[in-house]
């Protein structure tokens, strides 16, 4: 059903030029079939030119895409009927109703049959919570209300992919949380969820994998796990004996560095040895080479450092996103 | 969020459950028209459509007489006969009311979908591009047919209140019974709607180049005056055949016994000849294009 390949989305050496502006630069995006994908990057970083292409809305200047394990756009009207998307905000016409809304954009499809149509429109409807608002105009709709409907409208049928371009955008807390119970409700029953959005804390909740956009290049893609992992593990030590414990680290080959002193003693850190900086796609796990924090605290003690504090801290995967895409609230150029 | 979906059926959607082309085809043009037609912008068009026979009964009612010669023509036989209101109003509603509705319509098509960002859905439902486009243009000739209608049956309606209704004398000198006569009001009719099926397809063109409705439909209006314009001046005489305007004036052949069908046939290659070459822009224009609105 998806290729051999096991991949529901596949792109490879993508790009989109606008002008002289390169917005989407070579990406190979790999999206495993049955996963939660998040799709990270500050906003102008090449994410929603990059699902455009992926739907046949915008050509790619160069590179391809697959989804479904069928070449887009070329098999576009076999695989835009397995797919529902959410792309840059939900759009409607503000003088039909929510529910005429949906009807309109289900007969736009040749593939979604009419004889169902009102059971389904009123089903999604109700799965998104606007069973209530369904005869309302789209005029007196919530910017939350409109997120839920263009929500609705990506469930009108059955599918084996949902590309969601910030669903969460306008919800207030209760309904963000519901968007992502709903995605882990689409996910168990099957479907690949592709997910784009700048606020990390949402994807680190919902995603199984996670790719990062940064200007847009890919820089980082990956199961979760690796990405938090392929970060630098630090070690940090509480101890008043600063100047014995430097030198048990240096013949560790760590390079320690002081901290800011606590009541308890001196601050010592240092990035923990042999973990490989800066791994990039599919980086092994950098756990391996580096010495056991339970053996470091054996060392210290054991050359007379009195330890009051021991802690191994890993980089957040928020850490690493700002590290990645940089700091701050520019959009990217 | 309730998750009551019904259990996914694998392949379902992508064997049997594909409605007819045609069938499928029509749903999506009866939902257009539905769009359209619950847009209270084309009511307020159509019913200022219908307001034109309207004035023109009422003045023509207050005042005393109207001599004969002057004003729009067959304004000095309504008092006779009041099918003559709509005549007369479909006259002065050819050079600018009309194609004012229809550049509203057609400049919307495509630009309209794009500047609520609904294009982007219905591409990805996926509408197809041809298929919408075709659409688009079909619920475009929908409303070049009930524009003219509109003046037609308020023109009668509003006549058939304030003067008599009697036989029609033609402009070939023959007189014809009320029924018959309606029969050629509606005539009238379809060579209007025949007449802005051209500058349709340049609205639906125009309305593939822009993400601004407006700025397609006043494009389209002012294509509509252009060639109006250049069809006046005698110095390009030559060019005047081909200009999608050049005929609409020529309905007064439907007022003969019998009809002269000429007009009517030029009329009509001109305009297939219009909608040929600019629903192939739109086509080039449209499969090609990035959706980024």
């Amino acid at each position: 059903m998806n290729g051999t390949s096991g991949l529901t989305i596949e792109t490879r050496s993508l790009s989109k030029r606008f002008g002289h502006q390169l917005a989407v630069d070579s990406v190979d995006l790999a999206v495993p079939h049955g996963s939660v994908f998040g799709f990270l990057g500050p906003n102008g970083s090449g994410k929603t030119t990059t699902i455009r292409m992926m739907l046949g809305l915008a050509a790619a200047s160069a590179g391809t895409v697959s989804v479904l394990g069928l070449e887009m756009p070329r098999r576009l009207h076999e695989v835009l009927p397995r797919v529902g998307a959410l792309v840059e905000g939900p759009a409607f016409y503000p003088f039909l109703s929510g529910a005429a809304n949906l009807h309109r954009l289900d007969a736009a499809s040749r593939h979604a049959p009419p004889a169902t149509r009102k059971a389904r429109v009123g089903e999604a409807l109700e799965r998104v919570g606007l069973a209530h608002a369904a005869g309302k105009r789209v005029h007196a709709y919530s910017l939350g209300m409109k997120q839920r409907l263009g929500i609705a409208n990506a469930l009108l049928s059955p599918r084996e992919l949902l590309v969601l371009d910030e669903p969460t955008n306008g919800l207030d807390p209760q309904g963000t949380r519901e968007v992502r119970s709903l995605v882990r409700s689409l996910a168990a029953d099957g479907a690949t969820v592709f997910v784009s959005s700048h606020l990390l804390a949402e994807v680190e909740q919902i995603c199984t994998h996670a790719a990062i956009m940064s200007a847009g290049r890919l820089v980082a893609q990956g199961p979760l796990a690796e990405l938090r992992q392929s970060g630098e593990a630090q070690i940090r030590l509480i101890t008043p004996d600063a100047r014995r414990a430097f030198g048990v680290l240096l013949r560790l080959g760590m390079a320690p560095v002081a901290g800011t002193p606590e009541p308890d003693g001196e601050v010592v850190t240092a990035v923990a040895a042999g973990s490989s900086a800066g791994a990039g796609p599919g980086g092994d796990p950098a756990a391996q080479d580096m010495v056991a924090p339970e053996d470091i605290v054996a060392r210290l003690v054991g050359a007379g450092v009195r330890v009051r504090g021991f802690s191994v801290e890993r980089e957040s995967l928020e850490d690493r996103f700002v590290a990645l895409t940089g700091e701050g609230f520019d959009v990217a150029q | 969020m309730h998750s009551s979906l019904p259990a996914r059926v694998p392949g379902a959607l992508s064997s049997s459950a594909a409605a007819p082309e045609t069938v499928s085809s029509l749903s999506l043009l009866a939902s257009e028209l539905k769009v359209l037609f619950q847009r209270r912008r084309t009511w307020a068009m159509l019913l200022a459509l219908a307001a034109i026979p309207v004035l023109i009964a009422v003045a023509v009612r207050l005042s005393s007489s109207v001599p004969a010669g002057r004003g729009p023509a067959f304004l000095d036989r309504i008092t006779q006969n009041g099918l003559f209101v709509a005549v007369t109003a479909m006259l002065v509603s050819v050079p600018l009311f009309l194609p004012l509705t229809i550049g509203v319509v057609a400049g919307d098509t495509i630009a309209g979908e794009a500047s609520l960002g609904t294009l982007r859905y219905l591409l990805v439902a996926p509408a197809g591009r041809v298929r919408l486009l075709l659409v688009k243009y079909a619920g475009a000739l929908v409303f070049c047919v009930a524009a003219p209608v509109t003046v037609a049956l308020a023109g009668a309606a509003i006549g058939g209140l304030f003067f008599p209704i009697g036989p029609v004398t033609l402009l070939s000198g023959d007189v014809v019974q009320p029924p018959e006569a309606a029969l050629r009001l509606v005539l009238i009719a379809a060579y209007l709607s025949l007449s802005l099926a051209g500058l349709s397809a340049i609205g639906l063109f125009l309305s593939t180049l822009t993400v601004v409705p407006v700025g397609a439909m006043a494009a389209t209006v002012v294509a509509s005056v252009v060639s109006q314009v250049l069809d006046q001046l005698p110095q390009l005489e030559w060019l005047h055949p081909w200009l999608f305007s050049h005929y609409w004036f020529g309905f007064a052949d439907v007022l003969r016994q019998p009809v002269l069908w000429d007009s009517f046939a030029s009329n009509a290659i001109l305009q297939a000849g219009y909608v040929a070459v600019f629903g192939a822009l739109a086509y080039g224009r449209f499969v090609t294009k990035d959706v980024l609105s």
